[in-house]
């Protein structure tokens, strides 16, 4: 319900007009009400709004939902969905499509496929090293990072100062500026089909995030569950990155303060994590185009609010980390 | 090899690196309401074994059968339905109820996509009264004593409907008082018909339990039977490396396994 509210809201401001009985009239005039309706604005919320708002609805709920479930899997609240290098992976991926001067679709086929690459290559060392404990997967998750962050810099040393190199920068930055409807429809399969398997394996991930030892002391079959969550997880936060850029401090901070309202049982954090962290993109994505007259990127802002809001939610929970 | 025999483990070996064995030729079976004490100095191997009855490891040789049937052929989820498992921490990353933890104990009955309904926060519920531990349940399990929480684990098998409970050292964290308590549970439980095989260091629990006892000496030489003919001076002198007495004790008319100073 909030979140209806906070779309409908978010739909009514913008550079345009910020008149939400216009915004209204306009929404009901397409459900075939005889209200009076301006033309450019019709235009105005259905193609440039709307898809803003929709997009940042869905990759806020994305990037959330797959931090919950990195943070379970790696038994870790202070995980982020880029242990395991998909968001590195993705930046690589982008940065190549801008120095090959590739248009903005072949960026993000590149960012998508670049951060899922990241993902196998890290997945592919315990199994090379017969280890396949979760720790392993971690140190191959900074050994790939570390990696890519190498390559990425390669990438950026190259690049051209003024074009190239403030693509790659801006694009590390995130933005929903030039989001199409188009794109939209690209991610919402991946959406829809992770997400529903994430929320019904969320009693799982419980049994998960008691370790490996306990897991299989209750007959699960952790392999199978593992891999099933972390590609869906990773797909997720792909796909949220590959049309928006990188954005910081969502995937940490919404499920930590999810967990605080309803409790660690993941079968209610979970749909709490997706419902709020659409919530806070949707009110980060607005400030971002409204605040000032030029477009502030999206990771400026998520640390901005991300970071002190971390520091609450640790100073609240303080006594239980003793 | 006997007919009623939950648990039989057959000339069983280990090895972690495929050349050096940690123990071998390992044979005894476990009944229904039967409690076996695995006994052993440090390092010989006792913790490794117990988990090669949960099939958490894999034997070199030998095999274990559940039911008569060879483990190593049963999924994870149908050896989960039988065997329970309390491990000697805890180690919580995430601060779930007891309620909410308990209920995992399901687990093993569920689908995969099953999500726990009114039935098993029942079962939970009762797993609870019955280690009359009710009034933790919606208590944060990381924040209950090392004694409670080793109650809240023997819960769960309960709940889990394991029939044979596995418990990797469970004093090894109280203090003496919840010891005795948790031998008391101990206890309890194979007079309500569940089989017990815990690791121990302390051949002192063997006898306040009247168990069976299954012992690792300090030559990786593995003795079997009831513990009136397992335990001798000498035996666990040598196991221990230090000179230690079994004495029966006038006014408790039992057994006890002192050490006769220092």
């Amino acid at each position: 319900m909030l979140l209806l509210i906070g779309m409908f809201l978010a739909l009514s401001l913008g550079r345009y007009s910020n008149d939400p009985i216009k915004v209204l009239n306009v929404i009901l005039s397409k459900f075939g009400l005889d209200v009076p309706v301006d033309p450019a604005m019709v235009s105005v919320v259905f193609n440039i709004r709307l898809p803003r708002v929709l997009a940042s609805v869905m990759i806020g709920a994305m990037l959330s939902l797959s931090g919950a479930v990195y943070q379970s899997v790696f038994r870790n609240p202070l995980v982020s969905p880029d242990l395991l290098g998909v968001s590195s992976g993705a930046a690589v991926g982008a940065s190549a499509a801008i120095l090959l001067g590739a248009g903005l679709a072949t960026r993000q086929i590149f960012a998508f496929a670049g951060g899922i690459l990241a993902v196998f290559v890290t997945s592919l060392v315990p199994r090379l090293l017969r280890n396949r404990s979760n720790m392993m997967l971690v140190l191959s998750g900074i050994i790939v990072g570390g990696f890519l962050s190498s390559v990425l810099a390669i990438m950026k040393f190259v690049a051209e100062e003024q074009t190239e190199l403030a693509s790659i920068v801006y694009w590390q930055l995130g933005s929903l500026a030039s989001i199409l409807g188009r794109e939209l429809f690209a991610i919402l399969p991946v959406f829809l089909v992770c997400s529903t398997l994430l929320l019904l394996l969320s009693w799982r991930l419980n049994i998960l995030s008691f370790g490996d030892l306990e897991a299989r002391t209750l007959g699960v079959n952790l392999r199978q569950v593992r891999t099933i969550v972390i590609i869906c997880a990773s797909l997720l936060t792909a796909s949220a990155v590959s049309i928006s850029g990188t954005i910081g401090w969502v995937g940490l901070v919404i499920p930590h303060l999810s967990r605080l309202l309803a409790g660690s049982d993941n079968t209610r954090s979970m749909p709490i994590t997706l419902l709020i962290g659409a919530i806070f993109m949707l009110l980060i994505d607005t400030l971002a185009r409204t605040v000032s007259s030029v477009e502030i990127p999206l990771s400026i802002l998520t640390g901005f609010v991300g970071a002190p809001l971390y520091a609450l939610l640790l100073y609240k929970q303080r006594t239980r980390l003793e | 090899m006997s007919m009623d025999a939950l648990l039989q483990v057959i000339d069983l070996g280990f090895s972690y690196d495929g050349s050096r064995q940690i123990f071998k030729d390992i044979s005894f079976e476990v009944r229904a309401g039967e409690i076996v004490c695995l006994l052993g100095p440090n390092g010989i191997g006792k913790t490794t074994l117990l988990n090669c009855l949960a099939r958490l490891r894999e034997p070199l040789q030998g095999s274990v059968l559940l039911n008569g049937e060879d483990m190593a052929n049963l999924p994870a989820r149908d050896i989960a339905r039988i065997i329970g498992y309390v491990p000697q921490t805890l180690l919580p990353s995430f601060d779930y109820t007891v309620l909410e933890y308990v209920v995992t104990g399901n687990a093993p009955w569920m689908g995969t996509f099953e999500k726990p309904g009114p039935e098993h926060y029942q079962r939970a519920e009762a797993a609870l009264e019955q280690m009359a531990i009710s009034h933790l349940a919606h208590k944060p399990y990381t924040r209950i004593s090392t004694g409670e929480l080793q109650q809240v684990s023997i819960a769960r098998a309960i709940a889990q409907k394991a029939r044979l409970i596995l418990m990797d050292e469970p004093t090894a964290h109280l203090d003496y008082g919840n010891q005795l308590k948790v031998l008391r549970l101990i206890k309890d439980l194979s007079a309500k018909g569940y089989a017990v095989v815990l690791t121990t260091h302390n051949p002192d629990q063997v006898l306040l339990l009247d168990a069976k006892t299954a012992v690792i000496d300090h030559k990786s030489i593995f003795h079997f039977g009831a513990w009136q003919d397992i335990l001798t001076e000498e035996l666990i002198t040598a196991m221990y490396g230090v000179p230690l007495r079994l004495i029966k004790v006038e006014g408790i008319d039992r057994m006890v396994s002192v050490a006769p100073g220092l």
